[in-house]
């Protein structure tokens, strides 16, 4: 069932975004300001939006295991953040090619910019402390407790933004300015790209918690031939 | 308030076995000056250019010193099985970390002392105009620092690469304790007027102190009962 579920959110995800990428390249027009280049905030907000997102569900599936030790939340939390460390990245390099083309630069340790990154060290500690585990009930135990503790982090880290003098474009989409900042034309495409994506980080984390689960089947398995032997 | 006793007691425990063996504070205390020394060759910075870094510097060298000793903090417990003597007694797993974490606080605080002495008289800099509040912000930073290297401690005391994996996990997660520690620690040093963002640094400390605190004794069981 979970596959079919997994293929039929890729197979609509696929559909959307090969739509959105017709609109996006042969209807839509250029931006007034920065010409083409402005095409990448289809992809660039979208994947910040899913990351972040992620990690808050993440968030909840880490309580959940905490509360109930159900390992099935486990396997959850970690596809999702595994799937939102992705879209970070391609947040973080989406950004910064955008970067070079307006600003001229790769980089600058904007306060928004910099947070994103401290994001994605974060949850990259988080996988590698995974790996650093091999007893299931404490890769999990660990591996929550991390995860409150970064998602917390990562709130102090984003309220840093509203303190710090920031270079990143304010917000463009309507709920965060109440409308007037973006085309509707270029408004709906942008909100189909994000469930488009959405979708694929859906379907993504579908694949990937049936992973984690056969993995610890296969590893539970093993030791029980180990200590049968 | 016996959270409190009890935290005392374990602190107290933590920093005699310290005085006796010193075997986190000598190495600590070593590296922080050893990195002192190091920066002055690496960049032979100028006075205006050591009030502009000597914020970050002293952080760093704080954060760095910080690692060995957390990293001792709960490997010390190992041996013996002293670890789960400490947890099967009546002491409640949240009383274990803040006394551990006191204890962390204490040889820090210890370590910065000595630091910004060392960072004084190596750079010329005079940091006593502003002694009590740079006491503060040293206080709350470094609390802030050893809340989360008693909690990071504890759930990596028994991995594969626990010197590796302490540092990779909580240096992000202090990513805003420090940007806030070091604009505070530079306008002090600087001698410069305090803007209103400095008092914004200064509750993002208390902030981040209080929350990450809190955190840690609501999940101390987790962190600590296996």
């Amino acid at each position: 069932m979970r596959e079919k579920i997994a293929i039929g959110l890729s197979v609509v995800a696929a559909a959307l975004l090969a739509y959105n990428l017709y609109q996006m390249f042969m209807v839509l027009p250029d931006e007034a300001l920065q010409g083409a280049i402005y095409r990448i905030l289809f992809f660039h907000a979208p994947a910040a939006m899913v990351g972040m997102v992620g990690y808050f569900v993440a968030l909840a599936f880490s309580v959940l295991y905490l509360t109930g030790k159900n390992f099935l939340y486990d396997s959850l939390a970690a596809s999702v953040i595994e799937v939102s460390l992705v879209f970070s990245i391609i947040n973080l390099v989406t950004g910064s090619l955008w970067g070079r083309i307006i600003w001229g630069i790769w980089w600058t340790w904007d306060a928004r910019l910099t947070s994103a990154l401290v994001c994605v060290l974060i949850f990259f500690g988080y996988l590698m402390m995974r790996r650093a585990v091999d007893e299931p009930t404490q890769r999990a135990r660990l591996s929550s407790a991390l995860c409150i503790f970064g998602c917390v982090d990562v709130v102090i880290v984003y309220k840093s933004i509203d303190w710090f003098r920031t270079q990143h474009p304010g917000p463009v989409l309507d709920f965060r300015t109440g409308g007037g900042k973006m085309d509707p034309a270029m408004a709906n495409i942008f909100w189909l790209n994000f469930l488009a994506i959405l979708l694929m980080a859906i379907a993504l984390v579908l694949v990937r918690t049936r992973q984690e689960s056969t993995a610890r089947e296969i590893d539970s398995l093993r030791r029980l031939a180990h200590a049968a032997a | 308030m016996r959270t409190v006793k009890h935290a005392l007691l374990i602190a107290r425990k933590d920093l005699a076995v310290e005085l006796r063996t010193k075997e986190s504070l000598n190495a600590a205390g070593a590296f922080a000056i050893v990195i002192l020394v190091l920066f002055s060759f690496a960049f032979d910075p100028g006075p205006e250019e050591v009030r502009e870094i000597g914020g970050g510097l002293l952080w760093l060298v704080f954060l760095f010193a910080g690692a060995l000793v957390f990293n001792r903090s709960f490997a010390r417990e190992l041996p013996n099985d002293c670890l789960d003597t400490l947890l099967a007694s009546p002491l409640s797993a949240g009383s274990l970390l803040v006394g551990k974490a006191f204890a962390n606080f204490v040889m820090l605080l210890a370590i910065d002392l000595v630091s910004l002495v060392v960072f004084g008289i190596f750079f010329n800099v005079n940091w006593t105009r502003h002694v009590w509040e740079l006491g503060v912000v040293f206080a709350l930073g470094t609390w802030g620092i050893s809340i989360l290297g008693a909690v990071f401690g504890a759930l990596t005391v028994d991995l594969r690469l626990r010197e590796l994996m302490l540092p990779v996990i909580i240096y992000p997660l202090l990513i805003p304790l420090l940007i806030a520690a070091i604009e505070l620690t530079k306008l002090l040093l600087s001698n410069g007027p305090p803007s209103p963002s400095d008092f914004l640094w200064a509750k993002m400390l208390i902030v981040f102190d209080v929350v990450f605190t809190a955190l840690a004794l609501a999940l101390a069981d987790t962190i600590l009962v296996n």
